[in-house]
């Protein structure tokens, strides 16, 4: 039953150019970047226990790194895009050590902090950033020559790569390492007496899921061909935090919904209503007060007590 | 022979009160010792102490002869120190077999695989089944913690720490919260444990304790007060001053 | 050395408005343990609605005042009805704090305007000081003098008082103040009222120096956080030391490498997340 699930999505997937039109799929393309970004995320605050606000420093970084090196050095991508992750993951391995001096609430604060202090340098370090201008003039890489202009190429070639990170995301979830990174979710002491180096393991995850970030990044500058300071902005973060919190943290499926449901949300709403922002907020607030779980957990378990109806 | 475990002029303070004062004392290999006193007297300060999750104002402790003071709490375990909690910590949402899984990976290299399958690891589990009919929980293998009675909580705490083998156990209140049967079944587990772990344990229930340990040592106020065999210590007139005093 | 006045003066007066603002968020990190992300948006609000009171009382102070208490009553409200049931999830709480930044953030947006409006110095301060020839501007200096004064009024309120002396110990102890008896919602409702209406007396008190412009509320929280993580949370005499110290670092960084200054912002959070996680002056760590 679950296989053929995951096969009609993978049938959906794969065939979206040839039932849909030219906008729906950069839609979706959007969907799965924004959905590489929330499923790393989810790796820190569902399993990990650890609830960052300042996820866009990793996106925005990788983004800027790779504007910056086809700008000035005219760099292309196979040689920019390796750089530009392994500069975005070293920073995450610093902030991760300074960030994970606390825990809690402290460490989201000083996550923030740290995001808001690199937001502030997007707006003023001119000379690298372009300030407000942002970064254009920017282009897509041609991978074994294939040309990723086109609306569909990209979107397979977007595909591809969340296939893989979810994918390699599943797979630390459900290793050794996975367990014991819920577990130092649960019962951080206690991991520690038995042998577990918590501290170690959280800067692990944090690291990692920094490179998926930097990873949503390079994907997000490839769609966009620019990069403005915003990527680096609370909002950006908070979205990615909402994706995770509205489709479920700590589950496999919750950050892709929740990555859906944002996109959709901010490409519709934003036709009628002015105000992202706003509905933004709003959101954050209606989902903290009445749907605190999430969309899958609360999906699950009405689907468990349907099948349970049924015995 | 060197000390399993050997404490030397421990000191604890908390804003000014103090709560492990000078505290020096030496556990063989294969003993087993009883620590007791009443409430406040500092005695899981001192195992916080001992594990780490605590660090110490000043003092030595040696386990096996090597200092531990300041190892990280996760250090310590991999050189033989286990412990149970006086307030269970156990894994609530996981199955029985899952937390003891959880217990030997923390010592295992395993832990650091982030890529295989944790199911594919068919040994861990019959291992900690193994361990789960050691202390007569393995028919509940599979329920999650949450469903199962207190009693048998305490004994997977236990569990938990002997999965590991640890060389020096240090068992916080075994028996607390425990009806009569259990107390006597958590006694026969802990009279079972091989000599090959050496058994610190604090407790309240002296009645049963005191069958368990050859020596007793009696904290106050963060000090050992006395020290000796069950016959010493409920001789000394110290003893019954402290217990009686309050 | 005209130059150096200024900028000293410019860090005091910044100084004195982080103040304003961060010794509200600490007051409430330390008590409630909400990260208060809406602060930066409180400070914000004020700005505007006092903008909008000095069109109908064209006095500074009045506006000051007004404003804050309608940004105390604001927080109230929202630590009331909002805050106060999501009591125990800390996450929650942040997360709803940050929901009500954005909306305030695009309140403001919808109600006064995307552009900035500057706000107009008191009259009687715009002569500037002069001193044994020396220049300096009145209306920093009396910001810097309102700072102290707040200062003052917080450690007589948390020293002198019995309000204070249940503040702190709430602080250092939740469970042992809930068992003493000491009535911690209404406990909670007032400090939230105290933060908040700090913060916005100060957006408008800042208003002759910042002006109130969309994304001040962006600008000001991290600032905040900064000096809460940098001074210690629960700490006046941290957020009092740790404001000045980012008004300097702030106001000297923008002025002598423009570029760098967030750059600069970074060090002192850094070394002091190093070396002392509780901060110069906290006693817990956040």
């Amino acid at each position: 039953m679950k296989a053929l699930g995951w096969i009609a999505l993978a049938a959906l997937a794969a065939g979206l150019p040839l039932y849909a039109g030219e906008f729906y799929v950069n839609l979706t393309s959007q969907i799965l970047i924004a959905a590489i970004f929330a499923a790393g995320l989810n790796l820190l605050v569902g399993y990990g226990g650890l609830s960052s606000l300042g996820h866009a420093s990793y996106l925005g970084v990788a983004a800027y790194s790779s504007a910056w090196l086809s700008l000035n050095l005219a760099m292309p991508h196979w040689a920019s895009a390796p750089i530009a992750l392994a500069f975005t993951t070293l920073m995450a391995c610093l902030f991760g050590v300074i960030a994970l001096r606390a825990t809690g609430l402290g460490f989201l604060m000083i996550t923030l902090a740290l995001s808001q202090v690199l937001w502030g340098l997007g707006y003023r370090w001119v000379s690298v950033t372009n300030g407000d201008n942002g970064l254009s003039g920017l282009t897509r890489p041609a991978p074994f020559g294939i040309n990723l202009d086109g609306a569909t190429p990209f979107y397979y070639f977007c595909l591809v790569v969340t296939v893989f990170a979810l994918w390699m995301i599943a797979r630390l979830v459900h290793s050794p390492f996975g367990a014991g990174l819920r577990g130092t979710r649960d019962q951080a002491r206690r991991m520690a007496a038995l042998g577990h180096n918590v501290g170690l393991v959280r800067w692990l995850t944090f690291v990692y899921a920094g490179f998926w970030g930097a990873v949503a990044g390079l994907l997000y500058v490839y769609y966009h061909k620019y990069i403005h300071p915003t990527a680096l902005s609370l909002t950006s973060s908070a979205e990615g935090l909402l994706a995770v919190i509205a489709g479920g943290s700590g589950t496999l499926a919750g950050p892709v919904i929740g990555a859906a449901i944002v996109v959709l949300l901010k490409n519709y709403v934003s036709a009628f209503v002015e105000r992202w922002n706003f509905l933004l907020g709003l959101v954050f607030v209606l989902i903290v007060i009445f749907m605190p779980d999430g969309l899958v957990p609360g999906m699950k378990r009405l689907w468990l007590r349907w099948r349970g109806e049924r015995r | 022979m060197t000390p399993a475990l050997k404490i030397d002029g421990l000191r604890k303070s908390f804003g000014g009160l103090p709560a492990t004062n000078n505290v020096s004392l030496e556990v063989m290999p294969g003993e087993r010792r009883l620590i007791i006193g009443p409430n406040g007297a500092g005695k899981t300060t001192l195992f916080n102490l001992i594990t780490g999750d605590l660090p110490a104002d000043d003092g030595s402790i040696r386990v096996f002869g090597e200092e531990v003071r300041g190892m990280l709490p996760s250090q310590r375990a991999h050189r033989g120190l286990a412990r149970t909690y006086q307030i269970i910590t156990l894994f609530p949402k996981d199955t029985l077999e899952h937390n003891i899984a959880l217990s030997l990976l923390g010592l295992s290299k395993t832990r650091w695989n982030a890529f295989s399958p944790l199911a594919r690891y068919g040994h861990l589990y019959e291992e900690a089944r193994r361990v789960l009919a050691l202390v007569g929980l393995d028919a509940l293998a599979n329920r999650p913690v949450s469903e199962v009675s207190y009693g048998d909580r305490r004994r997977l705490e236990i569990a938990m720490a002997l999965a590991q083998k640890p060389r020096l156990l240090l068992l916080d209140e075994p028996l607390a919260g425990l009806s009569r049967e259990e107390r006597a079944s958590v006694k026969q587990l802990v009279s079972k444990i091989p000599r090959e772990t050496t058994v610190v344990m604090i407790e309240h229930d002296m009645d049963t304790a005191l069958d368990l340990a050859e020596t007793i040592t009696v904290l106050h106020y963060g000090s050992v007060i006395v020290e000796g065999t069950r016959a010493d210590v409920v001789a000394d007139p110290r003893t019954r001053e402290v217990y009686l005093g309050h | 050395m005209q130059f150096w006045i200024i900028q000293t003066l410019n860090s005091l007066a910044l100084g004195g408005l982080l103040f304003l603002l961060s010794s509200g968020f600490s007051l409430i990190f330390g008590l409630m343990r909400i990260a208060n992300l809406t602060h930066g948006a409180l400070f914000m609000l004020g700005a505007y609605v006092g903008v909008s009171i000095l069109k109908v009382i064209p006095n500074l102070w009045v506006a000051a005042l007004l404003g804050g208490l309608a940004v105390a009553a604001f927080g109230g409200l929202l630590e009331r009805f909002i805050l106060r049931k999501l009591a125990g999830n800390s996450l929650g709480q942040v997360l709803v704090t940050l929901g009500f930044a954005f909306m305030i953030a695009d309140l403001c947006l919808i109600i006064w305007g995307g552009d900035p409006i500057p706000v107009p110095t008191p009259p009687e301060l715009r002569k500037p000081l002069v001193v044994a020839g020396v220049s300096f501007p009145t209306y920093r200096l009396v910001v810097v003098v309102i700072a102290i004064v707040a200062a003052i009024g917080l450690y007589l309120l948390m020293e002198r008082t019995r309000l204070g002396a249940m503040i702190r110990a709430g602080v250092d102890d939740m469970q042992m103040a809930r068992a003493v008896g000491i009535p911690v919602s209404k406990l909670f409702t007032i400090v939230f009222c105290l933060g908040a209406g700090l913060a916005g007396a100060g957006g408008i008190i800042g208003g002759p120096i910042l002006s109130a412009y969309p994304g001040l509320d962006g600008e000001m929280l991290p600032l905040a956080l900064i000096v809460v993580i940098l001074g210690g949370v629960g700490s006046l005499v941290g957020a009092f030391v740790g404001s000045f110290i980012i008004g300097f670092i702030y106001t000297f960084g923008i002025a002598l490498m423009p570029d760098l200054a967030y750059v600069i912002l970074f060090l002192p959070m850094i070394f002091v997340i190093a070396f002392r996680p509780r901060g110069l002056f906290g006693r817990m760590t956040a």
